[in-house]
């Protein structure tokens, strides 16, 4: 067989390396690799229920990778989503506590979203104005702003607006609720899969008309690609920086849709589970491409919500690492692979 | 003479392409032997062959009379061959004798680099490559970080030198003093091959000259024997002309007037002195002058691209508008092109095709839109004519990214765009041939001239006295951000014709 015919079957080799790792380690841990690989296969893929965990998942990892994707085709390195994601999930709860009940669903869920969107790219904008204005490494500001968002919002709501004895909100009027795929399409899923996958997929398909199929994404990419080069030819790089930064940032905040229009209907603490930081991975596995971040965030969801299903047989912990190499030997197979095929 | 390298049918080919194609070839041992042939004609290939770089498909290599086969630089290097690079290999944070000794430090512990120091300032001294030891190499000249380059390689007792495009980067003094080392070196018994396209430093440095084309060699002749029309006409394989006709023309009104333009950094220094000077339409003036003398920051004035943290004064008017402190976009929407100094940095997105760097700069064009798009079939017949007009040599069918293409044709990309800006008054034009090959220059240069006789305003600046001579109507020299001295278009048009004299002269006025 000679090495060019190999090449279409890296990422499968990847997986197989994958799986072969991870079962040895499951082994180490006196469990039996073929019953966890079976357990993971079985509760996310033949219930209905499994399906819509991941699918319910993998909606939120598509808003979170773009908003790192958009502002990495700009040369920033947007850490913050997740800050971003709390603020436009608690603006998205404020909003739909103050809207009167009874509002119609036309109104509140596009204002919702509105809100998410908008609170989540003002949260981003103060890192690209730093960055832009005064030269702070995005990174560091973002992950600050991590931290404060945070905060904020966590005083916010055990002082402000926590349901007494709770942690959450008072629930969003029902104008403001996304209907749920049972509803939607008469399944009996029982699970947290709704409305906003589809938000989730038109706005990945407007970002890659944004990106490739628009005068504004020519001087986007541009704008990252060469700087100087987009400047000499009247290209407000700055401009698209900022624009880039808000973008993401409201993609991260639209990520509350899905968790609270769709979801919880209120704000909670722990809400978003780390999803912002997974948009990262998704983002960088994805080569910031839309269409591979839809790919990706399927992958990871599986990967997250397989786990999950998996903890009676094997710890937790364990897990993590088998998730961990799958997502490395992914990222890397095709990597060691062109070298090796590059020689001769 | 004895010979020190002797290549016999060396053959390399890259895919469908023969970069060597049977090339056989001996340098003789103490003399300067220059590689001469267009972008792409296989220099590179023959000499990262010779250094160990690249392995040839067949052919045999000798050195110094014994058959050798490197299977990687190191081996190269332990035989005595040494590389300079067009790009420089050096640590920029470290010193000179660091980045000297670097690679070959002797002892695992503390360095002697007091006594290093003095056996490379020795070295240095005694071959005319005096450089501060000490110094940062981040601090040093291009030139003298050319030095430190040549003298890592005399440190390292290489015999055979390897210098690529050595002068590209170097000023016109510079270049000499280049040239007085290489010509001590030799003495010395160095063997040096010399790799450009430059013909006239061909001809003023080497004792033998190898032509290269398409990948074989046109023939090696002693340098004393042959002339620049040869050599060009054994490079381009027809007759090529080395001075575009330029006959005179009346020029109009004034179109770029600049007056007492001056321009201080942040960091408080004063690049500009106030530059006053008028382009009149139909004219080119070219401005002559040794690299850093104000040029770039004049272009970065011009074209709206400074820093704006630094201070201004005085003013630049096209057609009768102050345009000093306006964007790059405002500027070209007034008519104005320019093909800035460094293509790579300013002038193309590598990655991106032809047919989107054919619009970089222009794409605010309404025949280039459709909806919230490009028009792809006008930008994809926009590519076709320009490539047809121009002459540029590529697929593009399948509009290949534009770094795919060779130095020359990516220019030849640069020049078409600017050139055919609709509503075209006034064009700047710096360094615009710069690592362009001969027979591409010819084309570039009729284009200028025709782009005059169209009655355009046209601002020339270039480092390449030849270039500024061939095409000016008026030759400003700039000296220190200052126009020292102006030539009249009568004294133009008579120091065209006793060329020599009218350099020096020109020479005097911007060092």
């Amino acid at each position: 067989m000679s090495k060019r015919s190999v090449k279409p079957f890296i990422p499968a080799l990847s997986l197989l390396f994958a799986l072969a790792a991870g079962s040895l380690i499951i082994a180490a841990t006196g469990s039996d690799p073929l019953e966890v690989w079976q357990k993971m296969l079985r509760s996310t893929f033949a219930s209905g229920y499994g399906i819509g965990q991941v699918l319910f998942r993998a909606t939120t990892l598509i808003f979170t990778g773009l908003a790192v994707a958009l502002p990495f085709r700009v040369r920033l390195f947007n850490i913050g989503g997740e800050g971003q994601l709390l603020m436009g999930a608690f603006a998205a709860a404020l909003c739909g506590i103050a809207l009167p009940v009874g509002t119609p669903a036309l109104v509140a869920a596009p204002a919702l979203m509105l809100a998410a969107a908008a609170a989540g790219a003002g949260w981003a904008l103060v890192a690209g104005w730093l960055k832009v204005r005064r030269g702070v490494n995005e990174v560091i500001s973002t992950i600050m702003l991590n931290f404060i968002a945070l905060a904020l919002t966590g005083y916010l709501l055990t002082n402000h607006f926590a349901v007494p004895s709770t942690v959450h909100t008072p629930a969003i009027t029902l104008g403001g609720w996304l209907p749920d795929f049972d509803t939607l399409f008469r399944l009996g899923w029982h699970s947290p899969a709704n409305l906003s996958l589809f938000v989730a997929l038109a706005v990945t398909a407007g970002a890659a008309v944004l990106l490739f199929r628009s005068r504004y994404g020519y001087g986007m990419i541009a704008s990252g690609l060469n700087p100087e080069a987009a400047r000499h030819a009247g290209i407000a790089t700055d401009r698209h920086s900022l624009g880039a930064m808000a973008m993401g940032g409201a993609m991260a905040g639209l990520a509350a849709s899905n968790l609270v229009l769709g979801y919880k209907h209120w704000f909670e603490a722990g809400l978003s589970t780390g999803a912002g930081f997974m948009g990262i991975a998704v983002a960088l596995l994805a080569g910031a491409n839309p269409a591979g971040i839809i790919v990706a965030a399927l992958l990871f969801a599986w990967l997250d919500y397989g786990g999950l299903a998996v903890n009676t047989l094997v710890p937790k912990d364990i897990f993590m690492m088998v998730q961990a190499i799958t997502i490395l030997s992914i990222i890397s197979f095709p990597a060691l692979f062109k070298s090796w095929l590059k020689e001769d | 003479m004895a010979t020190a390298v002797k290549l016999s049918g060396i053959t390399k080919t890259f895919g469908n392409l023969k970069a060597n194609d049977n090339v056989s070839l001996s340098i003789e041992a103490g003399s300067i032997h220059a590689l001469v042939g267009e972008n792409g004609a296989g220099k590179s290939t023959l000499s990262n062959i010779i250094y160990g770089l690249l392995h040839p498909d067949s052919g045999v290599m000798e050195i110094d009379g014994k058959a050798v086969k490197f299977s990687s630089a190191r081996q190269a290097i332990e035989a005595g061959i040494g590389m300079v690079h067009q790009h420089f290999k050096l640590a920029p944070t470290l010193s000179v004798t660091e980045n000297i000794i670097l690679g070959k430090e002797q002892s695992r512990f503390a360095l002697p680099a007091r006594r290093i120091g003095r056996e490379i300032a020795q070295l240095a001294q005694h071959h005319g490559l005096e450089v501060d030891p000490d110094a940062l190499v981040s601090t040093l000249s291009v030139g003298e970080q050319q030095r430190v380059e040549i003298l890592k390689l005399l440190y390292r007792r290489a015999r055979i030198l390897i210098l690529d495009e050595p002068t590209a980067v170097l000023s016109p003094p510079e270049t000499a003093r280049l040239f007085v080392t290489l010509r001590s070196l030799a003495a010395e018994g160095h063997t040096i091959l010399l790799i450009t396209h430059k013909l006239d430093e061909v001809l003023a440095v080497s004792d033998t000259v190898s032509v290269m084309r398409k990948g074989a060699l046109a023939g090696t002749l002693p340098t004393a024997s042959t002339g620049k029309d040869e050599l060009a006409r054994m490079m381009v394989g027809r007759d090529v002309l080395i001075r575009t006709a330029n006959p005179p023309q009346a020029s109009g009104k004034s179109v770029l007037s600049i007056d007492k333009l001056v321009y201080r950094t942040p960091d408080g220094i004063e690049k500009l002195r106030e530059l006053t000077l008028q382009v009149r339409a139909g004219e080119i003036y070219g401005i002559a002058g040794v690299e850093g003398n104000g040029q770039s920051e004049l272009l970065s004035l011009l074209w709206g691209t400074f820093d704006r943290d630094g201070k201004t004064g005085g003013s630049i008017a096209i057609d009768g508008r102050q345009t000093l402190g306006m964007s790059p976009a405002e500027v070209a929407a007034l008519g104005v092109s320019m093909i800035p100094e460094d293509r790579h940095k300013s002038a193309v997105i590598a990655e991106y095709g032809i047919e989107q760097n054919l619009i970089l700069g222009r794409h605010r064009e309404k025949a280039f839109h459709r909806g919230i798009d490009f028009n792809r079939d006008a930008l994809r017949k926009n590519a076709a004519t320009m490539i047809g007009r121009y002459d540029v040599r590529c697929a593009a069918e399948s509009n290949p990214p534009i770094a795919s293409l060779s130095g020359g044709n990516q220019q030849k990309i640069v020049v078409a765009r600017e050139m055919e800006r609709p509503l075209l008054k006034l064009l700047v034009l710096a360094q615009p041939t710069r690592g362009v090959d001969i027979g591409a220059i010819e084309q570039i240069h009729r284009r200028i001239i025709d782009a005059r006789k169209r009655g355009l305003a046209i601002l020339l600046i270039s480092s390449e006295l030849e270039e500024v001579v061939a095409l000016s109507t008026r030759i400003g020299c700039l000296y220190k951000g200052a126009i020292r001295h102006e030539f009249s278009e009568e004294e133009v048009r008579r120091g065209r014709e006793a060329e020599l004299g009218f350099e020096q002269e020109i020479g005097m006025h911007i060092t």
